[in-house]
């Protein structure tokens, strides 16, 4: 990720003296003390911390001790396509704070494994930590392919149980694909 | 916590056999969802033992649609998400983009922004605590409602010519200006609409039958509610005072005397009364803002180059002729940073965002909404294990699920 190189800075909704930002700034400061090798930027105001993937639970788990008790969101980029990316997913983790309304963007890379049969990534599962994270997780393991371990009940969650692939990674076309070869044919008998 | 789990834990393990439960239905096209989705319920007699949701029924893709539409077209897709309060996805989407593109708004637009995405707050609310009061038997409530949002239409008509999806925002603006005709109508809403808020306050909010559907029914803990993600009404009927107007005023939010409006019971009650109090925040907000609308352009200038120039622009000079051109074709748009950034709403239903990944082209690369229904159709097992059905469509009701949102 390539720091801005925006000419037109827009009056931030969050403007770097107050409380939040301050907030966002000492997590951050913490969790690069904590956690050496983690990489912080700035766009638009808003604090990303870039965390390696066999850490990101134990990181989430201080920050959501530091205050930042809501998981916002939990979402995925596909950057096979992306010009000058070295890593194919990244993962996003959107957390909040309710006291001091401070945000944070968690991103987590991780790449398709070489070896073995299954060839979808792995990621330490956050529903210990937040509840609300089971359906965001089930969504991203349906579209993106990216299991989560431990996850109680990692079922698909928009696109059919019977359905293979993984529908927003950038391999999968817009159209053209058969969806419609993928599910059995029912007949009136065996409906 | 609930009749029939705690049924369970003192049964024997060979006692513990399900067999007895009876597994029912609900959706995905039941008349009382309202939209299409789907409730597996796990009754014994009447009472809701554990219910599992599904969802996916109106999957769309939209999200993957986001990656092949221009900024300005998807803002159509937009409309399809929440289409009970279009104007209010209108604003996130066109909010993240220009946080991305780091435009800054005029004041006309960022007021007249403020004040459609209040009027959708108006109406989202109305239909959803009418939907609640009709499916606990308030007919003449739900009619009620349905008329002022009809008049909400009416405004939006005038204004953009579309009752129903509007896609009325643009990058750096909005495709229509106000007239006088749409502040005219405006202004005799925020006249009738308080006398109707009144009559369906008297008519429901201390209304017997309609109290004991709904007191004490879903109730979600101040803990569970941030646990669990839960974002708007939801959240500040359980007594969680996260308001994004207040907590990071984007638009004009800063300019406007309001209340956050909360709750602390945390049922259907607790956010049916969070609902109708902040309608009246809502047209606070609404009326401060239209008697102070800025004048001025809605539109950011020509040098920004992201939003069309007016026709006498285009025809009389030369500036806004070279910028109508490149903005009209392919791959000459604007600049797109190789960034990625995040910019949610206080919508109606909660924290609407819109996670929008740039990479130099016209669309965007990859374009994450965090829609607040999916959590809050989550929380659901939660909330109705140890009732009765019939108060399925409560609970259901009054996290006002929007099934188009949820699928996306």
């Amino acid at each position: 990720m390539a720091e801005a190189t925006a000419s037109r800075e827009p009056s931030s909704p969050d403007p770097a003296g107050s409380e939040a930002s301050r907030a966002a700034q000492d997590a951050v400061a913490a969790v690069a003390t904590a956690f050496p090798g983690v990489e912080s930027s700035v766009f638009r105001g808003q604090r990303r911390v870039v965390v390696p993937a066999e850490r990101s639970f134990e990181v989430l788990a201080s920050l959501k001790e530091a205050g930042f008790d809501l998981l916002v969101d939990v979402s995925c980029v596909d950057y096979l396509e992306y010009r000058g990316a070295k890593r194919r997913f990244g993962l996003v983790y959107l957390l909040a704070s309710t006291a001091t309304a401070a945000r944070l963007t968690i991103r987590v890379f991780v790449d398709e494994p070489v070896e073995g049969t299954d060839p979808c990534p792995v990621v330490r599962s956050v529903v210990p930590l937040w509840e609300g994270a089971d359906w965001l997780e089930r969504e991203v393991w349906d579209l993106f392919g990216i299991r989560f371990e431990g996850h109680p009940d990692l079922r698909r969650l928009v696109m059919p149980e019977e359905f293979t692939g993984h529908p927003l990674r950038k391999d999968y076309p817009l159209q053209g694909r058969g969806e419609r070869h993928n599910f059995p044919v029912l007949t009136r008998d065996r409906s | 916590m609930s009749i029939a789990t705690s049924e369970f834990d003192v049964a024997t393990p060979a006692e513990r056999s399900e067999d007895y439960l009876w597994t029912l239905n609900f959706g995905p096209q039941h008349p009382a969802t309202h939209t299409t989705l789907r409730l597996v319920l796990k009754l014994e007699g009447e009472r809701v033992v554990d219910a599992m949701p599904e969802m996916g029924y109106l999957h769309s893709g939209f999200e993957k649609i986001g990656e092949h539409l221009t900024f300005n077209q998807y803002v159509t897709v937009t409309d399809r998400m929440n289409y009970i309060s279009p104007m209010a996805n209108n604003v996130a989407w066109h909010e993240a983009v220009e946080r991305l593109l780091g435009i800054d708004l005029t004041p006309r637009c960022k007021y007249i922004r403020v004040i459609i995405a209040e009027l959708a707050r108006i109406s989202d609310h109305l239909l959803c605590n009418g939907a609640v009061g009709l499916d606990t038997g308030a007919f003449t409530f739900f009619l009620y409602a349905f008329y002022q949002r009809e008049v909400i239409y009416d405004i939006f008509e005038t204004l953009c010519g579309a009752r129903f999806t509007n896609s009325y925002t643009r990058v750096g603006g909005a495709s229509q200006d106000f007239t006088p005709l749409v502040i005219e109508k405006i202004r005799t809403f925020l006249k009738t609409f308080p006398k109707t808020l009144d009559d369906m306050e008297r008519l429901l909010t201390r209304n017997r039958i309609f109290v004991d559907r709904t007191k004490g029914v879903g109730v979600l803990s101040k803990a569970e509610a941030i646990n669990r993600s839960a974002t708007g009404p939801v959240a500040r009927a359980s007594g969680v005072t996260r308001d994004l107007r207040k907590d990071e005023p984007y638009l004009a939010y800063r300019d406007f005397d309001f209340k956050v409006c909360c709750a602390s019971a945390g049922d259907c009650y607790a956010r049916y009364l969070v609902r109708m109090a902040e309608m009246r925040e809502s047209l606070k907000i609404v009326a401060q803002a239209l008697e102070n609308l800025p004048s001025g352009p809605v539109n950011v200038g020509i040098d920004q180059r992201t939003a069309l120039p007016t026709k006498k622009q285009v025809y009389s000079t030369i500036e806004g002729t070279i910028s109508h051109f490149e903005l009209s074709m392919a791959n000459r748009g604007f600049e797109v940073p190789c960034e990625e950034s995040y910019a949610a709403i206080e919508a109606p239903n909660g924290e609407l965002g819109f996670y929008v990944v740039g990479d130099g082209g016209e669309a965007a690369y990859r374009a994450r909404c965090r829609p607040p229904s999916v959590l809050h159709f989550a929380l659901f097992p939660q909330l109705i294990r140890g009732h009765t059905l019939s108060d399925v469509v409560a609970v259901l009701g009054s996290l006002n699920i929007i099934a188009a949102e949820l699928d996306r």
